[in-house]
């Protein structure tokens, strides 16, 4: 397998047509919006940002990573912020072909935080997830092994990075 | 195409009292977490067959403190000293992308004579991190002599960084604006004196180990990783680049003055525990060469730029990533416009590297898991955080 593969791998990184020209944010935008028309865009961003529905997620997931002349074929980081009324969950996305970057963004409910899995898309989401499971207590839908990863066993329920969370034995406030 | 595969069909079940079949019930053992060879607290609890590893699942969180949520309570200048704590190898590099990112949202200018010493301090922390997994994954694999010859290097670089920073380990060395202090007057002529010594000693390491027929057989073939899996498990560093990824951020998403500076990316096509031990050892010269390129052409002036004292981040998101010697790390500060984040994340390169230990160990023997470990360059306290 070894020598083959490698002999392969080296073609494919070698080959002159895989390199195409990069597409700036423009036109990664309206080649989303062709995807997915309910999009909505944030400006002033360091990354192309955009915000969509849950339900919206997985096929769109799905679209970005396997749609050639998108290819976001690396998740680079997956976490979720608490703003007291709402949780987002964010994807940091990008193409290892292309080099282009993308932040899509998702809006939970706080008391009952549901959302697809998309470690089948990108299997580096399977810790991830698991870890944004145990801090936020999101709940990954379809996930294979939805458990703690980090925090010992017994603390399902408490969620250490949501804002209202005390802990007045081990917490020390500045 | 993107090799589509499900992770659910691609796991094979483990039966846990004998199957149906009659195959044999799958062993179960504990390593660690105190373990020399998990270099750590990691906790892997390993599912055999007879010698065969069916099943890899790591338990993590024997360091964990918490350090996002720590960060939430740090002001601007404060956070970047607990991020030392994280991967303690390459602490130069965490407190780069800490400083970057929030020089990304002051905006400031920095001066030459930093980004410069930034450059050089990140290079010698790479080859004394490299080092260090030099000589343990020797020992892994069965060789203890190799951990001394590493270890006398690095005591080498790490005097220097004494020198300089005032620490060994967690040097807390690059803040936002430039670096903290000016450089020893004795930096450049001890680095010469590194530069001189370790070119011929890391031709005597390929002589030890590399070329050692022992070595090699422990690794080649042992832990694949294809090029697809490497990318979709967020493998960065030696380990995507050992199975052909391209994907140094240096070269990439050029930070500093790493644009303007002469060095390859190392890239190897074996896709196996050997590979992603070249990929570090033509690394070490690379950075080599880095440092080499620099040492005699330290720009005169500010160490450090003019910053508030108390610094405010403006409202908004703000991301930077690093290549620090085991991968991507990437800082993500999400502000409210106060002195301290609203939230934080470090997307630590071990994390997502050790995911994919499951898929490399499976259908491998118990006695290889070490060197496949090895291979990975794992520090836990970046793990936990």
């Amino acid at each position: 397998m070894s020598s083959e593969l490698s002999f392969n791998l080296q073609l494919k990184i070698q080959n002159p047509k895989l390199t195409i020209e990069n597409m700036t944010n423009e036109e990664l935008k309206s080649e989303l919006l062709l995807l997915q028309p309910s999009l909505g865009f944030e400006e002033g961003t360091e990354f192309l940002t955009m915000n969509i529905d849950p339900e919206a997620w997985p096929l769109f997931a799905k679209q970005l990573r396997d749609k050639e002349n998108l290819f976001f074929n690396y998740l680079f980081c997956l976490t979720c912020i608490d703003w007291k009324t709402h949780l987002t969950m964010v994807y940091h996305l990008s193409s290892l072909r292309y080099h282009h970057n993308i932040v899509i963004k998702s809006k939970l409910d706080r008391n009952k935080p549901e959302i697809e899995t998309v470690c089948r898309i990108w299997k580096t989401a399977e810790f991830h997830e698991r870890e944004v499971y145990e801090m936020f207590g999101v709940n990954f839908i379809n996930h294979p092994d939805l458990r703690i990863l980090i925090l010992p066993e017994g603390w399902e329920g408490k969620n250490p990075l949501r804002k209202d969370f005390e802990d007045p034995v081990n917490m020390i406030k500045l | 195409m993107y090799r589509q595969t499900e992770i659910l069909e691609t796991i094979p079940q483990v039966p846990s009292t004998g199957g149906d079949l009659g195959e044999p019930a799958g062993l179960v053992i504990n390593i660690g977490p105190q373990h020399p060879s998990t270099h750590g607290v990691l906790h892997l609890v390993v599912t055999l067959n007879g010698e065969t590893i069916q099943k890899v699942e790591p338990h993590l969180g024997y360091i964990h403190r918490s350090i996002e949520k720590m960060c939430e309570s740090l002001t601007y200048r404060q956070f970047i000293y607990v991020t030392s704590r994280m991967d303690y190898l390459s602490s130069h590099i965490n407190n780069l992308a800490c400083a970057l990112c929030v020089e990304k949202g002051l905006q400031v200018e920095i001066p030459e004579r930093a980004q410069v010493i930034r450059v050089l301090m990140s290079e010698l922390t790479r080859i004394a991190s490299h080092l260090l997994w030099w000589g343990a994954l020797a020992m892994d694999v069965g060789a203890i002599t190799p951990f001394f010859h590493a270890f006398r290097e690095r005591e080498v670089i790490n005097d220097i960084m004494e020198e300089t920073c005032g620490a060994r380990l967690t040097m807390n060395y690059m803040v936002p604006g430039g670096v903290m202090f000016d450089l020893h007057p004795n930096f450049q002529k001890h680095v010469h004196e590194f530069i001189d010594l370790f070119k011929s000693k890391i031709d005597e390491y390929d002589e030890l180990v590399t070329n050692n027929v022992i070595f090699q057989s422990r690794t080649k073939k042992i832990g694949m990783l294809s090029y697809e899996d490497a990318i979709s498990y967020g493998c960065t560093g030696a380990v995507a680049r050992g199975s052909g990824v391209s994907c140094d951020i240096r070269k990439l998403y050029p930070y500093g003055i790493y644009n303007k500076l002469q060095f390859t990316e190392c890239i190897e096509y074996g896709c196996d525990s050997f590979a992603r031990y070249m990929v570090r050892m033509r690394e070490m010269r690379e950075s080599l060469s880095i440092v080499e390129q620099l040492i005699d052409n330290i720009p005169e002036g500010d160490f450090q730029a003019k910053t508030k004292a108390v610094l405010k981040l403006p409202k908004g998101e703000f991301y930077s990533r690093v290549e620090t010697a085991r991968g991507e790390f990437g800082v993500y500060i999400v502000s409210e416009g106060g002195m301290t984040p609203y939230r934080i994340k470090f997307r630590s390169p071990g994390f997502s590297n050790l995911s994919a230990l499951d898929h490399m160990a499976r259908g491998q023997k118990i006695g290889d898991l070490v060197a496949m470990m090895g291979s990975l360059d794992l520090v836990i306290p970046d793990i936990d955080r």
